[in-house]
C-alpha cells in the first residue's frame, strides 16, 4: 500500500488520498457483515493465531508494532499486556473501553458502526494472548444502537464458532458481554471503568495495585481502547513495518481517526497517516473554515487538552510531535474555534461539563471546579476583576493535587487560556462586557 | 410488581455474571422501563433480585445520568450542553424547547409525555447540536427540525 502524500507528480486530487484500514469498509448506512469481512480476510488472523502462535509469541509480535493507546494517554498496548506477571491468577478479564464521552470524540462510534467484527476478532485474539475466559465492552448510554449492533454480531460470531467454548477447535475457550453503562464521564478513566463493571460506584482508584495484577474482582485485567485494539488482526496479518510505514511521520505508527467538529465546512471521522499536519486536517479533510470564519484556535484532542494557537497549525498530529511542542494529542478529537468565538465563555462551558461530570470524591475536584466556573462566569458576565486571573492561575495548579487524572486534565483549557490568552481574559475585565457579545 | 417472566430473564441474565453486582445497572435499567423511573418498589426489587442492599443500589441510582430517581416523562429529551453543540447554537435550542414545551430543565409536561434535561457530551459532535430523545439522537438541530419532531410524538400519542 502507498502513502499517496509522500509521492510526488500525483494529480491534485489523489494527493490527499491515503490507504484506509480502519474504515475502509465504511458505508453509509450499515456495519459490515461477518461474511464480507471474511471476503477481505476477516478472521484470518485468528485462525493463524489459534494454530500456530504461542500466547507469548502474539504480545512479542504486538510490542515489536509499537500500537500506542489511542484512548489519549499513548501508552503501548504491548507493554500493557507485558505487565501481567507470568503467574497471575485465573480468571483473567479483558476489558474494551467503548465509553468515549471525551466532549469532540466519536471516532470508536464511527469506527464500530463500520466495523464491528474487527473489534470481535481483535477481542479474542487479545483474549488468547493474555489468557483471558471473559471479554466486556463498555459502552456508553447514548451509543445504546450500537450496544445492540454489537449483541447482534457477538451471537453471530458465537454461532461461527469464533466465541465460547474450545474455538474452533483450539482448546482456547472465550466469551464476550457488552456492559451497558449508566452515563458519567468518570466512567471513561480505566479504573473508575472497573468498578462501574463490578457494580461498584464508579469512583476511580489509584494504583498501585495496577489493574494488569488485581484489577476486576482482584483479578488480572487489561482494559484497551477500541481505537488502539482493533489494530491488533491487522498488524499480525501484515507486520510491523507495514503498521510503522502507514504513518505520515517517523514519531508517528499507523493510521488515526482525526475527529474534527466546530466551525468548519465537512465535520466528521477521518482516517489519516498518523502524524498528518493539524493544517491539512482542517483545510482538506475537514472542507476549511466556514465562511466568514477565521482560525483562531482549537482543542486537538478532546475537552482535556489544552488551546492549540495558530502558531501551531502546522503541527503534525501524533504523540511525540505534539509533546515536543508542550501539547498532548489525547484522543486526535479536533475542536476548532474561530474568531468569533469567546474562549472565555468556551472555557466557562468546559469549566461548567468538568464540575458536573465530577466524581465528587476528593475535594480539589469536587470544590475547586464550581469555584473556577463562578470566576469564569463573573468575568465573563463583566463582573469580573484582575484579582481573578491570579486566583484561576493559582487553581489551575492546585487541582493537580486531587485524587485522579480528571480535573489535571480539566484544568488544561483553563491553564492554557491564561497562558494564551490572557488579553481577551482582561478585555473582559476593563470593558466589564464580554467584547464578544454584541 | 414486575412480571414473573421479567423477574426469571434477569434471574437468568444473574446467574450468568461474573457476580450479580455486575448486572445492577442492566436490572435498574429494565426496572425503569417498566415504572418509568425508579420508584423505591423497584429498588427493593432490585434489591431482592441482586443482593445488593438499598444503599449500594442507590450510590449507582443516584450518580448515574440515565437512571432517575424521580418521575420522568414517557419522553426524555436531553439535550447536548456539551462545547460543540454550545458553540453550535444550543442556547437557542434550548430556549426554542423550553417555550415550545412550556417547561424549564429539569421539569415535566403536565400531560406526563416529555421531561427536559441537560447531557453532557453524547458523542455527535459532527452532527451538533444534537439531543436524545429515550437515548435515540437527533442531529443537526433547528427550531424547525425540533418542531417536527415534538409534533410527531404528540400526534403518536394522540393516536394510541
Amino acid at each position: 500500500m502507498k502513502n499517496w502524500c509522500q509521492k510526488d507528480g500525483q494529480k491534485p486530487n489523489e494527493k490527499y488520498h491515503y490507504p484506509q484500514i480502519l474504515l475502509k469498509n465504511r458505508k453509509p448506512d450499515r456495519i459490515l457483515t461477518l461474511e464480507e469481512y471474511r471476503l477481505d480476510d476477516g478472521y484470518a488472523a485468528l485462525e493463524d493465531t489459534l494454530k500456530n502462535l504461542k500466547p507469548k509469541e502474539i504480545t512479542q509480535k504486538i510490542d515489536e508494532a509499537g500500537i500506542r493507546g489511542r484512548g489519549g494517554a499513548g501508552f503501548p498496548l504491548g507493554k500493557k499486556w507485558l505487565s501481567i506477571p507470568d503467574d497471575a491468577p485465573f480468571p483473567r478479564y479483558f476489558v474494551v473501553n467503548c465509553d468515549e464521552m471525551e466532549p469532540g470524540t466519536f471516532k470508536d462510534r464511527v469506527l464500530l458502526h463500520t466495523n464491528p467484527h474487527n473489534l470481535i476478532e481483535a477481542m479474542i485474539i487479545a483474549g488468547y494472548a493474555i489468557s483471558a475466559r471473559k471479554g466486556f465492552i463498555f459502552v456508553r448510554p447514548s451509543y445504546e444502537t450500537l450496544s445492540q449492533i454489537l449483541e447482534r454480531e457477538l451471537e453471530i460470531a458465537r454461532q461461527e464458532g469464533y466465541l465460547g467454548e474450545n474455538i474452533l477447535g483450539s482448546g482456547f475457550s472465550f466469551d464476550i458481554v457488552v456492559h451497558r453503562s449508566g452515563g458519567r464521564y468518570i466512567c471513561g478513566e480505566a479504573t473508575a471503568l472497573l468498578n462501574a463493571i463490578q457494580g461498584k460506584r464508579p469512583n476511580p482508584k489509584q494504583p498501585p495495585p495496577y489493574p494488569t495484577t488485581r484489577g476486576m474482582w482482584d483479578k488480572p485485567t487489561v482494559t484497551n481502547n477500541v481505537e488502539t485494539i482493533v489494530w491488533v488482526p491487522h498488524v499480525l496479518r501484515h507486520g510491523a513495518r507495514w503498521y510503522k510505514s502507514l504513518a505520515a511521520t517517523r514519531t508517528g505508527e499507523g493510521t488515526k481517526l482525526y475527529c474534527v467538529s466546530g466551525k468548519v465546512n465537512n465535520p466528521g471521522c477521518f482516517e489519516l497517516p498518523m502524524g498528518t499536519r493539524l493544517s491539512e486536517i482542517i483545510d482538506v479533510h475537514a472542507g476549511g473554515m466556514i465562511e466568514g470564519s477565521e482560525f483562531k484556535a482549537c482543542i486537538p484532542g478532546g475537552a482535556s487538552t489544552r488551546f492549540l494557537t495558530r502558531k501551531y497549525y502546522d503541527v503534525e498530529m501524533d504523540f511525540d510531535s505534539f509533546r515536543m511542542v508542550g501539547h498532548r494529542l489525547g484522543t486526535a478529537a479536533i475542536i476548532v474555534f474561530d474568531h468569533k468565538t469567546c474562549l472565555v465563555d468556551a472555557t466557562l462551558n468546559l469549566m461548567e461539563f468538568f464540575a458536573r461530570e465530577s466524581c465528587g470524591w476528593c475535594t480539589p475536584c469536587r470544590e475547586g471546579l464550581p469555584y473556577i466556573c463562578e470566576l469564569l462566569r463573573k468575568i465573563e458576565n463583566g463582573d469580573g476583576k484582575a484579582e481573578f486571573v491570579g486566583i484561576l492561575k493559582e487553581m489551575s495548579k492546585f487541582l493537580w493535587n486531587s485524587y485522579c487524572a480528571f480535573a489535571p486534565g480539566a484544568m488544561s483549557s483553563l491553564e492554557s487560556l491564561i497562558t494564551y490568552f490572557e488579553d481577551e481574559i482582561f478585555e473582559h475585565i476593563w470593558e466589564k462586557k464580554c467584547p464578544f457579545k454584541v | 410488581m414486575i412480571s414473573g417472566e421479567l423477574k426469571e430473564k434477569l434471574l437468568k441474565e444473574i446467574l450468568e455474571a461474573e457476580t450479580p453486582n455486575e448486572k445492577a445497572v442492566d436490572v435498574m435499567y429494565e426496572l425503569q422501563k417498566v415504572y418509568g423511573w425508579i420508584t423505591d418498589e423497584a429498588m427493593s426489587e432490585a434489591s431482592e433480585l441482586l443482593g445488593m442492599t438499598l444503599t449500594e443500589l442507590d450510590e449507582l441510582a443516584t450518580f448515574y445520568n440515565f437512571l432517575f430517581r424521580e418521575p420522568v416523562g414517557k419522553y426524555v429529551i436531553h439535550v447536548c450542553d456539551s462545547v460543540v453543540c454550545w458553540m453550535n447554537g444550543y442556547e437557542v435550542l434550548l430556549d426554542h424547547l423550553k417555550g415550545r414545551l412550556g417547561i424549564g430543565i429539569g421539569e415535566t409536561t403536565s400531560d406526563g409525555l416529555f421531561t427536559l434535561l441537560p447531557v453532557c457530551c453524547i458523542g455527535y459532535c459532527d452532527r451538533a447540536p444534537a439531543m436524545l430523545i429515550n437515548r435515540r439522537v437527533h442531529g443537526n438541530l433547528t427550531p424547525e427540525k425540533i418542531d417536527t419532531i415534538i409534533d410527531q410524538i404528540r400526534a403518536k400519542e394522540q393516536e394510541s
